[in-house]
C-alpha cells in the first residue's frame, strides 16, 4: 500500500485521463466563448452575427459546460484517482475506461452538431414538450452510457483492491470515487427513463403524445444529483488532497466516509426542491422532500468543520498563535491550494442562497429567476471549477511527465484571481437581478418599455463586465494548460494524496458495506417518489404534441 | 489491575483528541452559522413583505 | 467513531438551525395555508379557449368565496390573455392560469406571485396586491425564440 501510494498514475492510464482532459479543456474554452456572447447580448449593447440564435447559443453553452465539461473532467479526475490509490487498471478495465471515453465524445458530438444545425435550441434541460431532433436525445444518451461504463471500470478496480486486501478498509479517495459514481448511476436511471421510453419515441414519431409531468419528474430526479455529481469530487480534493498540499494530515478519514454516505443518501429523493412551484405535484410530498433536502446540509457543515479544523491543526503545528493565526501560515503563494480554498469560500453564500431556494415556498422569490444562475455559477461555476483548476495545475503535469514552474504557477494565481473577480461581479449582480424580478434564460428585453424591466438593464451591463473578466481568465487557463501538457519542463510532480495524522483511530469497516449504504438509499428514494409518480401517472391530463418553437 | 489501565489509557487518548485546540474552527464555522441565518432570514422577511 | 466536542457543537447548532427554518416554513404552510402553488387540476391543452374559466380571461368579481376576484390568464407562445389587467389595491385575487401549448412561466416581478404554467395542468395562486403601481408580468421559464418578449401587465389601482 505505502510503497503503492508513492507511484506515479501507470502512463497508460495517465493516457485515459488526459484524453478526458483534453475535451475538457475545448469544452471550456467553446462554453466560455458563448458565455461571453450570452452576457453580451444580455447587456442590450449587442447582437449576434450570422443569424445565431440567443437560446441556441445558451443551449450550447449549458450541455457543453454543464454536461460536457463536468463530465469529463470528473471522469478523467477519478480514473486518475482510482490508478492512484487502487493501483493501475487492468487491461480489462482500461479498455472500459476508453470504451466510455469513445462514447461520451460520440454522444457529445452528436448533440453538438444538432445544436449547431439549430435543430435542439431546446436549453441543456429540454423540457417536453418542446421537442429537439431525435439524435440530440440519443447523443446524450450516449453520454449518459458512457458515464456507466466508466464507472464500471471504477467499481470492477475497487472490488478487485477489495479482494486483494481483505479486512482493509479502502483508500480514502477510490472510496470516494465509488460513492460519487454509484451515485451518478442511481440518478441517471430516472433521466435514462424518460429519454428513452418517453422522449426518443415521441421525437421520432412512435408515439403522438407525452406525459409532461411524469418527463419533468423524472428529470428532476436526476437533475438534483447532478448537481452533486459535481460537487463530490470537488468535496473529495478538498478532505483528501488539499491537506496533503498545505502540508497537514486529514482532520478524520472516518468522518469524511461518513459524509459522503450522507451524500449519497440525501442527494437523490429531493429532486421536487425544483418543481416547488409546479402544478400536479401534492405540496406535502414537495415538503418531505423539502426535509430531505435540508438533511443534505448536514453533511456539508461536517466538511466546512472537518477543512477548518485541517487548516487550523496544521497551522497550529507550525506554531500559530491566538484565534486565527492558523489562517495567516497557509500556503497562500501556492496555486494549488489558494485557488480551490477560494472556491471553498465561494460555497458559503452558494450553499446559503441553496438553502434558500429549497425552502419551500420561499422558492417563489427567487424561482427561475435570474438569481439561480447566479446561485449555480457561484457553486458550480465558482466553487467546483476553481477546485477542478486547482486539480488541473499539478494533475496534468503529473500525467504528462512535466511539472508547475514557479513562472506557471503564478500566472494559475492569476488565472484563479481573474475567475473570482469576473463571477463576483457577474454572479453578485444575477442575484439582485433576480430580486428584483428578473427572469433567466432570457435574451435582452425592454419587455414594452416596462419601468421594471429599465431597472434591471444595469445589472444586465454588471453582468457583461463579469463575462469580459471571465473570458480573460479562460485565455489564460487555456495557457497554463497547454504549457503544462506539452511544454512545461520535464520532472515529477506530486499527485498530493492526504494522510490522516499518526495514531488515528482505525477507518470502521462498515463503510465499504455497499449492501446497506445501497439499501438505505432505494428505501429513501421509493419513500420519497412512489406516491408522486404513480399520481403522475393516474392523474395525468391528455398528453402533449411536439413543439419547434424556435 | 489490567482493566483500569486500560481504561485510563482510552480516556487519556480522547482527551488528548479533545483537547486539540479547534477554537478558531469553532469560531469560523460560526461565522459560517451567522452568515446561513442572516441570509435566511432576510429573504424571509423580503418573502413576507411582498 | 469519534467526533470532536467542538464538533458535536457545531453539528447541533447547524442541525437546530435547519429545524427553525423548517419549522417556520412548515407552520406557515401546513397551518396558514402559504403553500407553494400546486393545483392538482387537470385540462385538455387543446381545449382551452372552450374550457370554462379559460374561455374569458381577466377579471371576474366572485362572491362568497375566501377571495374576492378571481383573475384568469391563459398563456401560449409568446403572449398572455389579457394583455393588461387594471386589479384594484388591497383585493384578494386568485390567479388561474394555464397553457396551451409548451411550458411557461408566470412570474409578476417584485411579488410573490410566480409559478410554473405546465400543459394540460392548472395553476393556481391566491395573492393580496398590497401595493399601487404596474407589476409585469414576465415568462421565466424558457418557452421558444419569442420567449424574452412574453409578458403582461397588471396595474394595481385604488
Ligand atoms: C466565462 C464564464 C461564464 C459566463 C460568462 C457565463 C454566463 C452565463 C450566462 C449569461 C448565462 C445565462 C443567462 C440566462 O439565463 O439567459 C449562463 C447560463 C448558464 N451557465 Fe454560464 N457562464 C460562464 C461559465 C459557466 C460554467 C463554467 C458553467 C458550468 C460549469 C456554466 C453553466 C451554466 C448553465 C448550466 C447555465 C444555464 C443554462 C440554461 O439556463 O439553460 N456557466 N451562463
Ligand atoms: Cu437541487
Ligand atoms: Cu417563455
Amino acid at each position: 500500500m505505502n510503497i503503492q501510494a508513492k507511484l506515479k498514475v501507470d502512463p497508460r492510464d495517465g493516457k485515459l485521463a488526459m484524453a478526458h482532459f483534453y475535451v475538457f479543456i475545448v469544452a471550456l474554452a467553446i462554453g466560455g466563448l458563448a458565455g461571453l456572447l450570452q452576457t453580451f447580448v444580455r447587456s442590450g449593447k449587442f447582437e449576434l452575427p450570422f443569424g445565431i440564435g440567443y437560446y441556441q447559443l445558451l443551449t450550447l453553452h449549458g450541455v457543453v459546460l454543464a454536461l460536457v465539461m463536468t463530465t469529463f473532467f470528473i471522469m478523467g479526475f477519478l480514473h486518475a484517482v482510482v490508478s492512484k490509490t487502487a493501483g493501475t487498471y487492468t487491461n480489462r478495465q482500461r479498455t472500459l475506461g476508453w470504451i466510455s471515453f469513445a462514447l461520451l465524445t460520440i454522444g457529445t458530438i452528436m448533440a453538438a452538431i444538432m445544436i449547431l444545425l439549430n435543430e435542439a435550441s431546446v436549453l441543456y434541460t429540454f423540457y417536453a414538450p418542446l421537442q429537439a431532433h431525435a439524435v440530440f436525445y440519443i447523443g446524450l444518451t450516449l453520454v449518459v452510457v458512457g458515464s456507466w461504463v466508466g464507472s464500471a471500470a471504477v467499481f470492477m478496480k475497487y472490488g478487485e483492491w477489495r479482494k486483494a486486501n481483505p479486512g482493509q478498509s479502502s483508500p480514502l479517495l477510490t472510496f470516494m470515487a465509488v460513492i460519487t459514481l454509484m451515485m451518478w448511476d442511481i440518478a441517471t436511471i430516472g433521466v435514462a427513463t424518460t429519454v428513452l421510453f418517453q422522449i426518443l419515441p415521441w421525437s421520432l414519431g412512435l408515439v403522438e403524445t407525452i406525459n409532461v409531468g411524469l418527463s419533468r419528474t423524472l428529470f428532476w430526479y436526476f437533475g438534483h444529483p447532478l448537481v452533486y455529481f459535481w460537487l463530490l469530487p470537488a468535496y473529495m480534493v478538498w478532505y483528501a488532497v488539499i491537506p496533503k498540499i498545505i502540508g497537514g494530515k486529514i482532520f478524520s478519514d472516518s468522518l469524511a466516509r461518513l459524509s459522503f454516505v450522507l451524500l449519497l443518501f440525501f442527494s437523490i429523493p429531493v429532486g421536487l426542491h425544483h418543481q416547488l412551484v409546479e402544478p400536479g405535484i401534492d405540496p406535502a410530498w414537495k415538503f418531505i422532500q423539502v426535509i430531505l433536502t435540508f438533511l443534505v446540509v448536514i453533511p456539508s457543515l461536517m466538511t466546512a468543520f472537518s477543512l477548518f479544523a485541517t487548516f487550523e491543526s496544521y497551522g497550529r503545528s507550525k506554531g500559530a498563535k491566538g484565534l486565527f493565526g492558523w489562517f495567516k501560515k497557509l500556503p497562500w503563494g501556492d496555486a494549488r491550494f489558494t485557488i480551490p480554498f477560494i472556491g471553498m469560500l465561494g460555497f458559503i453564500p452558494g450553499g446559503a442562497g441553496g438553502i434558500v431556494n429549497a425552502s419551500h415556498q420561499m422558492n417563489q422569490l427567487v424561482h427561475n429567476t435570474i438569481w439561480i444562475t447566479g446561485h449555480f455559477h457561484m457553486t458550480v461555476a465558482f466553487a467546483v471549477i476553481l477546485t477542478f483548476y486547482g486539480v488541473a495545475y499539478w494533475l496534468i503535469p503529473h500525467l504528462t511527465g512535466r511539472i508547475l514552474t514557479k513562472k506557471m504557477n503564478k500566472l494559475a494565481m492569476i488565472q484563479g484571481i481573474t475567475w473570482t473577480i469576473g463571477m463576483l461581479f457577474m454572479s453578485t449582480s444575477m442575484h439582485i437581478q433576480g430580486l428584483l424580478g428578473g427572469p433567466r434564460r432570457s435574451a435582452f428585453s425592454d419587455y414594452g418599455g416596462s419601468a421594471q424591466a429599465a431597472e434591471w438593464v444595469p445589472y444586465q451591463i454588471a453582468q457583461a463586465v463579469g463575462g469580459s473578466i471571465l473570458f480573460i481568465s479562460i485565455i489564460l487557463m487555456i495557457y497554463v494548460f497547454i504549457n503544462l501538457a506539452f511544454f512545461a519542463p520535464k520532472g515529477e510532480q506530486e499527485f498530493p494524496v492526504g494522510e490522516v495524522a499518526k495514531g488515528a483511530e482505525k477507518t470502521p469497516l462498515v463503510f465499504d458495506n455497499w449492501k446497506l449504504w445501497l439499501g438505505i438509499s432505494a428505501i429513501l428514494i421509493v419513500f420519497a417518489y412512489t406516491l408522486p409518480l404513480i399520481d403522475l401517472i393516474q392523474n395525468a391530463p391528455p398528453g402533449s404534441k411536439g413543439f419547434k418553437l424556435w | 489491575m489490567a482493566k483500569t489501565e486500560l481504561n485510563r489509557k482510552i480516556d487519556t487518548e480522547t482527551e488528548v483528541e479533545d483537547s486539540t485546540n479547534l477554537k478558531g474552527t469553532l469560531a469560523s464555522v460560526m461565522i459560517l452559522g451567522a452568515i446561513l441565518i442572516i441570509t435566511w432570514v432576510g429573504l424571509y422577511m423580503l418573502f413576507l413583505s411582498r | 467513531m469519534h467526533m470532536h466536542k467542538f464538533e458535536k457543537i457545531w453539528l447541533i447548532f447547524g442541525f437546530g438551525a435547519l429545524l427553525v427554518f423548517l419549522t417556520v416554513i412548515g407552520v406557515s404552510a401546513f397551518y396558514l395555508g402559504n403553500q407553494p402553488p400546486s393545483c392538482l387540476a387537470t385540462i385538455d391543452p387543446e381545449k382551452v379557449d372552450t374550457t370554462a374559466p379559460f374561455d374569458k380571461p381577466g377579471l371576474k368579481k366572485v362572491e362568497g368565496k375566501e377571495w374576492d376576484y378571481e383573475l384568469v390568464f391563459v398563456a401560449s407562445a409568446f403572449s398572455y390573455s389579457p394583455a393588461r389587467v387594471e386589479v384594484p389595491l388591497g383585493a384578494k385575487v386568485k390567479v388561474i392560469a394555464t397553457s396551451k401549448d409548451v411550458m411557461h412561466g408566470f412570474q409578476a416581478a417584485g411579488t410573490n406571485v410566480n409559478m410554473m404554467l405546465e400543459p394540460g395542468y392548472i395553476s393556481e395562486v391566491v395573492t393580496t396586491f398590497k401595493n399601487p403601481g404596474e407589476f409585469l408580468i414576465v415568462c421565466n421559464e424558457y418557452c421558444g425564440v419569442g420567449h424574452h418578449m412574453m409578458h403582461s401587465m397588471i396595474e394595481v389601482v385604488e
